[in-house]
């Protein structure tokens, strides 16, 4: 049973139609990206997942159960893009609020280890109101992950992170993906998809317009050979036609120095999805 | 359980209850202040001497009427900050969205900040009013007719406001929703008000309007009901004389007042209900 299954969603807001039948899945611990430009539908479809907003048609369940039901609540983890946190609560007393509201038992054992895993061990007894912003993301992330839930959906979660604070967070997707957790991770930052995701979807005016993992959406750029008499491009070579290509410049009389076999990167296959190339 | 116990302790650490305590000793100061010159008033002015009249039945009713009102008033203050952001509001600061991904529904996150600001509001006008009850016994020697009746009456009218208060906030930005509340809430004084002076003129249109306001507004019915509580067995010209002031001339809207408090607030509350499953966050 997949973590999340999105079926045929569509949403309307007045005029507006956010999505237009976007059907995706996500496994059992799998570490799907989201991609696309603001207004897209990507926040739509994750608060849909999350029951925060009801779809026109069309069906979301989390393992199993329909989405804004008790059962999916209890299954999934969230942190908003916006979101905001009682500043006159600690750390580990927010967490221990959500742990009671999800109905965990893992208690001061479970805050604890949640706290050091997004590198807040320090600060458990420090007031909200008195975190930096990238702190109280990471404490943010923390209490999507309270209850051990099966899908972890993340709104642009590193967007307030220093490049440390980014490492740790996916050092943390990592964790998690070993655990077998699912994280459904909507970003703006591809080269931290690219990274850390299996599968990526990318969503342009309300529609999925290209899915795959990063290997599969990155298109061959041809073969880059560096020369005594310069570097020579062969636009339209395959990796496996690289062998030939040098042989043939060796039979020339060329001198060959280097070879490189060039990939479109997800940020070109992602300019040419949405359709800003 | 955890959201209502929630809204008491950012009450608590935000020291709202702190600040509205200070503030409410001060105002029973006052009131024992100004009921203490009152009753020496009546005693010296030879106010004693109007035929059929007691002057500390008469002014010891008037005095705590007026303290009614303002305990209401005090009351609804405390009713509408303590709500009048819940749901839009927190949902616009993205402080509801982590809550509401919890197996908690929609219809208990509300029933749990009706349930502990009403709490709150309700134990704060029992409070001062009991006190100020006390103080003008202790002031001029005169104790209401009724007490634990108005005590309810009030308590049941800062629920009521609550309720609607937390149903305005499904629907309107905070700004609006309070200067909502306290536009309906000084309808319904006007209202009664106006049944008063229809009742003075014996015009019976303004006492007409007056009571459909009232049950309209229950919390106006509520409130009138415990007005007239406090002088409910005093009889002869001290109760005209009562009547003539801005604190008397209570009406008694029967005993279907308060089934019917109760039926308006479950509706009230099932409307929210309603609005809010329906609401996009």
């Amino acid at each position: 049973m997949p973590a999340l299954a999105v079926t045929d969603l569509r949403k309307r807001y007045k005029r507006i139609e956010a999505l237009r039948g976007v059907s995706l899945e996500v496994g059992e611990g799998e570490l799907f990206g989201l991609l696309g430009p603001n207004g897209a539908g990507k926040s739509t479809l994750v608060k849909i997942a999350c029951g925060l907003v009801r779809p026109t048609t069309g069906r979301a369940e989390i393992a199993g159960a329909p989405a804004g039901t008790p059962d999916a609540h209890r299954a999934l983890g969230y942190l908003a893009e916006l979101f905001r946190f009682p500043d006159w609560l600690s750390a580990d007393e927010l967490l221990g609020v959500h742990q009671q509201l999800a109905g965990s038992d893992g208690g001061f054992r479970e805050r604890g280890e949640l706290l050091e895993l997004v590198g807040l061990a320090e600060a458990a007894d420090r007031r909200v109101g008195e975190m930096s912003k990238g702190m109280q993301q990471r404490l943010g992330i923390a209490q999507a992950m309270i209850g051990a839930p099966r899908l972890l959906l993340l709104d642009e979660p590193t967007s307030a992170l220093d490049p440390v604070g980014r490492r740790t967070v996916r050092r943390l997707l990592e964790e998690l993906r070993s655990r077998g957790v699912a994280v459904l991770l909507n970003s703006h930052l591809l080269s931290e998809v690219e990274l850390v995701c299996d599968r990526v979807a990318i969503i342009a005016r309300g529609a999925v317009v290209a899915a795959g993992t990063p290997g599969e959406l990155s298109r061959p750029g041809g073969v880059e050979v560096e020369t005594a008499s310069g570097t020579r491009v062969f636009a339209q070579a395959t990796r496996e036609e690289a062998p030939r290509i040098v042989r043939e410049l060796v039979r020339a009389g060329e001198e060959v120095f280097g070879v490189r076999v060039l990939t479109s990167s997800l940020e070109d296959a992602y300019l040419e999805a949405v359709g800003e190339s | 359980m955890v959201i209502a116990r929630l809204g008491l302790q950012e009450a608590v650490r935000r020291r709202v209850f702190l600040v509205v305590a200070v503030l409410t000793v001060a105002y029973l100061v006052l009131y024992g202040l100004g009921t203490w010159q009152a009753f020496k008033s009546v005693e010296t002015s030879g106010a004693g001497d109007l035929q059929g009249v007691e002057p500390d039945v008469l002014a010891g009713a008037t005095l705590l009427g007026l303290n009614m009102f303002g305990t209401l008033f005090l009351g609804t203050i405390l009713a509408v900050f303590l709500t009048l952001g819940a749901v839009r509001g927190d949902a616009e600061r993205g402080l509801l969205q982590p809550l509401l991904v919890r197996p908690v529904s929609r219809r208990e996150v509300l029933l749990a900040r009706w349930a502990a600001a009403s709490a709150v509001c309700a134990a704060y006008v029992i409070a001062v009013f009991l006190l100020a009850a006390v103080i003008t016994w202790a002031a001029g020697g005169w104790w209401p007719d009724r007490v634990l009746e108005p005590a309810a009456e009030m308590a049941a009218a800062v629920a009521i406001l609550c309720a609607l208060s937390l149903a305005g906030s499904v629907v309107l930005s905070s700004t609006a929703n309070g200067i909502a509340v306290f536009m309906v809430f000084g309808a319904g004084l006007v209202a009664g008000l106006l049944g008063q002076i229809g009742e003075a003129l014996g015009s019976h249109t303004l006492q007409d309007v007056a009571e459909v306001a009232s049950w309209v507004l229950p919390f106006e019915a509520l409130y009138q009901g415990a007005l007239g509580a406090i002088t409910a067995d005093t009889l002869g010209f001290t109760k005209l004389a009562l009547d003539l002031g801005p604190f008397g001339g209570a009406q008694d809207f029967g005993p279907l007042l308060w089934p019917w408090a109760l039926v308006y607030l479950v509706g009230v509350g099932a409307a929210a209900v309603a609005a809010f499953a329906r609401r996009d966050l």
